[in-house]
C-alpha cells in the first residue's frame, strides 16, 4: 500500500519543552506537518497538532453491542427454538442464566474488534514495514518531519527548524505508505522492487 | 493541567536515580542484548524438567484414565479443581495492575505493569490445562464450544456455570493477550529500532508491527488501553466470579454460599499480588532494575495485600458466622466438623489457610516490613501457600463427607501424577517467564518514559539529603510508634 515518494525535512527535538512551542510555531508559519515521531504518548500533542479526537471508543462501543445481540439471540433461539431444554420445569427463557455468557462476549467483541480496527487504522501487521524518520524515534527523540511541496523552501524550513530549537535536521525522500518487508533486509520499496 | 496538581514533596519519585529518556531505554533493553546469565540457563533447565514431568503425569493420565488421580465418588474435584482455581487466582493481580490501577490514575504501576500482565496470560494457560485434561477423554473437548452438530444438534447447557467459565477464561485470555501484546507493541519497536544483529532486526521487526511512534497511532493507542482497561475491568471481576458461582450455585454444604463472588475476587487479588511480588523481587535483582521496581513499588503492593488479605479474612469469618447463624446442620456440619476441627482430617490445612492468609499479612500494617524485602519475598510465598490451601479447603472439606456417612471418604491424598501435574504447569509457566525475561522488555518502556518527568519532581528538587532522612526518622518514630 505504497502511498508515493515525498520530500520531507526532518527536524528532531529532545525535550518536550521545545517540542510544543515548535509545533506551534511551524503549524503558523504555514508549513504542513506530516506527523511527529515520539518514543511516548506526549499528552496534548495532538491537540497542538490540531489532530482530531479518535473515535476509536465508538467503534469499541458498536463491537460491543453486537457482541450482546449476537450471544442474546444466539442462546434465546438454541434454548427457545431449535433444542428447548426441560430444566427442572423451569422456563425456557432463562435470561438471568444467560447473562454471564453474554457479558463475556460483549467484552470480547468490543476487545477483538477494537484491536483489529486499531491495526487497520495504524497500518499494523506483523511483516509491515514502513519508512522511519529516525532510530531514535523510538527511544529518546521527538522526530517532527514536515512535508514539503514545490513550493517549499527546504532551506528556509531547515533554518526555521534550528530556531525553533531542533538539535538535529535533514532532509529525506521518503515512502509515506507501509510495505510488506522484513527489518533485517535493505530497505527497498515494493515498487522499486517489483517494478509496479 | 499540571498546574492544578500539587505533588508533595514527600512523594518519592517513581524511578530512581534521575534517569533521562536515553538511559530508561538502555536499562530496560540491555538484558534483552545480553547473553542471558548462567542463573537464567539454570532456571530454564529447572523449568523444562518440570514441564517434562508435567507433560509425563499428562500422558498417563490420558492413557490410562483419571484413575491415574486419587479422586474417587465422594472426592471428584481434588488438586486439579484447586490448581485450576488457584492459577486463575494468580492471574488476576496483572489485570488489576495493568487495567483498575489504569483507571484509578496509579502511576506506580508502570513499573510492574507489564510483567504482570505477562504473568496473567502464563497463568492463565496454567489454569486452562486442569479443566480440559480433567475431561478424561481430552479428545472430544471440543464438545464445550456452542456449534451446530450432527448430534441432534444437542447444544451445551447455557444455563450451566460450567459453561459459563468456558466463556469466561477463554474471554479473559483473549482479552489479556491483546492487552498486553498492543502495549508491548511501541516497546518492541524500540528494541527493533536498537537492534544490531539480523535475528534481532527481523523477530523485533515482525514482533513490532511496523509501529512508528506517530502521534496520531499514540492517540489511538491511548484510546485503546484505556477501553481495554474499562473493558478488563468487569472482565476480571467477572471472571472469578464465575468461578466462584462454579461452586456457589450448588447445594453443596461449604459452597452453598453468596458470599462467594467478592471472597473469590479478594482472594484471587490477594494471591495475585503475591506472585507478582515474589516473580518482582527476582526480576528487579538479577535484571538490575531496582531503580524502576522500587521499594516503593513493593510497599504499595504490600498494602494492596493486606488490604486483600483482610477482605479475606473478614470473609472467613463471615462465612462461618452464616453456616452457625443459617441454622442449617449439614451447612454446619461442614464449617464445625470439617474444616474448624482441628482434629478431623482436613482440621490441619484449614487452620494453616487462617494463619497463612489472615494472620501473617497484618505483618504488613509495619512500615517498616512492607519495605523490607526479604519479608516481603517470605510473606509472599507464605501467601501463596496460603491461598493454595483455601481452594484446597474449600473444595475438598467440603465434598469428602457429603449427606449420607455411608459414603465419606477415606483420606484423600494425591497421586504422584496429581502432584506430577501441578508441577508440570509450575515448569510451563515458568517456561514461558522466562523466555518473556529474556526476550521481551519486563518493564513498559514507553509508559515509564511518559511518567519520568511527572513523578516526584518536587521530591528531587526540594528535598535534601537531611529532610530525606528527617523523613524517614518521622515514619518510624512518629507513624509506626505513636506519638
Amino acid at each position: 500500500m505504497a502511498g508515493g515518494i515525498k520530500k520531507f525535512v526532518v527536524g528532531c527535538f529532545d525535550d518536550e519543552k521545545t517540542l510544543f512551542p515548535a509545533v506551534k510555531n511551524v503549524r503558523k508559519a504555514g508549513y504542513k506537518i506530516h506527523d511527529v515521531y515520539t518514543p511516548f504518548p506526549v499528552h496534548g500533542l495532538d491537540h497542538a497538532m490540531g489532530i482530531r479526537e479518535t473515535s476509536l471508543h465508538t467503534a469499541g462501543f458498536i463491537y460491543a453491542i453486537t457482541g450482546t445481540t449476537t450471544a442474546l439471540s444466539f442462546i434465546s433461539w438454541i434454548f427457545v427454538k431449535d433444542w428447548p431444554l426441560n430444566i427442572g420445569g423451569k422456563p425456557h427463557f432463562a435470561l438471568p442464566a444467560w447473562i454471564p455468557i453474554t457479558f463475556e462476549l460483549t467484552v470480547l467483541f468490543s476487545a477483538v474488534g477494537m484491536v483489529l480496527t486499531f491495526c487497520y487504522l495504524c497500518q499494523l501487521a506483523p511483516f509491515v514495514k514502513k519508512h522511519h524518520f529516525h532510530p531514535r524515534a523510538t527511544d529518546d527523540l521527538f522526530v517532527m518531519a514536515i512535508e514539503c511541496t514545490d513550493k517549499t523552501n527546504d532551506a528556509e524550513v531547515q533554518a526555521f527548524l534550528q530556531n525553533a530549537g531542533a538539535i538535529e535536521i535533514n532532509v529525506q525522500n521518503a515512502e509515506t505508505g507501509w510495505w510488506i518487508g522484513r527489518y533485517d533486509r535493505e530497505q527497498k520499496l515494493y515498487k522499486e522492487e517489483k517494478g509496479y | 493541567m499540571s498546574l492544578l496538581k500539587y505533588e508533595s514533596q514527600l512523594r518519592e519519585p517513581l524511578v530512581d536515580g534521575n534517569k533521562d529518556y536515553h538511559q530508561v531505554t538502555e536499562d530496560i533493553i540491555r538484558p534483552i542484548e545480553m547473553k542471558p546469565s548462567r542463573l537464567w540457563y539454570i532456571g530454564f533447565a529447572i523449568s523444562i524438567v518440570l514441564l517434562c514431568f508435567g507433560v509425563y503425569s499428562v500422558y498417563r493420565e490420558v492413557t490410562y484414565g483419571i484413575g491415574q488421580w486419587n479422586l474417587n465418588k465422594t472426592i471428584g474435584w481434588g488438586w486439579d479443581i484447586t490448581n485450576f482455581v488457584w492459577w486463575i487466582g494468580i492471574g488476576h493481580a496483572g489485570t488489576l495492575i495493568s487495567a483498575i490501577l489504569l483507571l484509578f490514575r496509579q502511576g506506580w504501576r508502570t513499573g510492574v505493569n507489564r510483567a504482570a500482565e505477562a504473568m496473567t496470560i502464563f497463568a492463565v494457560i496454567c489454569a486452562g490445562q486442569f479443566p480440559i485434561w480433567h475431561m478424561g477423554r481430552v479428545w472430544m473437548a471440543f464438545f464445550v464450544m456452542p456449534y451446530p452438530n450432527s448430534r441432534g444438534p444437542v447444544w451445551v447447557n447455557f444455563n450451566s456455570p460450567l459453561l459459563w467459565d468456558v466463556f469466561a477464561i477463554s474471554t479473559y485470555f483473549t482479552v489479556s493477550l491483546l492487552f498486553w501484546y498492543s502495549g508491548l507493541l511501541p516497546d518492541l519497536a524500540t528494541v527493533r529500532d536498537r537492534a544490531k544483529t539480523k535475528f534481532r532486526k527481523m523477530f523485533y521487526g515482525v514482533a513490532s508491527f511496523g509501529w512508528s511512534g506517530s502521534t496520531k497511532h499514540w492517540q489511538r493507542h491511548e484510546s485503546l488501553a484505556l477501553v481495554l482497561a474499562g473493558l478488563s475491568t468487569p472482565l476480571v471481576l467477572s471472571v472469578h466470579t464465575i468461578v466462584s458461582f462454579d461452586f456457589a450455585t450448588s447445594i453443596v454444604p461449604g459452597w452453598h454460599t453468596t458470599i462467594f463472588p467478592p471472597y473469590f475476587v479478594a482472594g484471587a487479588i490477594f494471591s495475585g499480588f503475591a506472585m507478582v511480588q515474589s516473580l518482582m523481587i527476582v526480576v528487579r535483582k538479577v535484571l538490575g532494575l531496582e531503580d524502576y521496581i522500587t521499594v516503593g513499588h513493593i510497599e504499595a503492593m504490600n498494602k494492596v495485600i493486606v488490604l486483600t488479605g483482610s477482605i479475606v479474612g473478614c470473609a472467613y469469618l463471615t462465612e462461618l458466622f452464616i453456616a452457625w447463624y443459617g441454622q442449617n446442620p449439614y451447612e454446619w456440619f461442614a464449617f464445625k466438623e470439617n474444616r474448624a476441627n482441628l482434629f478431623s482430617p482436613y482440621g490441619w490445612s484449614y487452620w494453616l489457610m487462617m494463619f497463612c492468609n489472615v494472620v501473617s499479612p497484618q505483618l504488613f500494617w509495619s512500615r517498616k516490613l512492607r519495605r523490607n524485602i526479604t519479608v516481603t519475598f517470605f510473606m509472599s510465598i507464605i501467601v501463596n501457600i496460603g491461598m493454595w490451601y483455601e481452594r484446597f479447603v474449600i473444595i475438598v472439606t467440603s465434598v469428602y463427607r457429603d449427606y449420607l456417612p455411608s459414603s465419606w471418604s477415606t483420606y484423600y491424598s494425591p497421586s504422584i501424577w496429581e502432584i506430577g501435574f501441578y508441577l508440570g504447569t509450575f515448569g510451563l509457566f515458568f517456561f514461558c517467564f522466562f523466555l518473556f525475561a529474556k526476550y521481551f522488555p519486563v518493564i513498559a518502556v514507553a509508559e515509564i518514559k511518559a511518567i519520568l518527568k511527572t513523578s516526584g519532581e518536587n521530591y528531587k528538587v526540594k528535598m535534601t539529603d537531611i529532610e530525606k532522612a528527617d523523613a524517614e526518622k518521622f515514619y518510624i518514630e512518629e507513624v509506626e510508634h505513636g506519638h
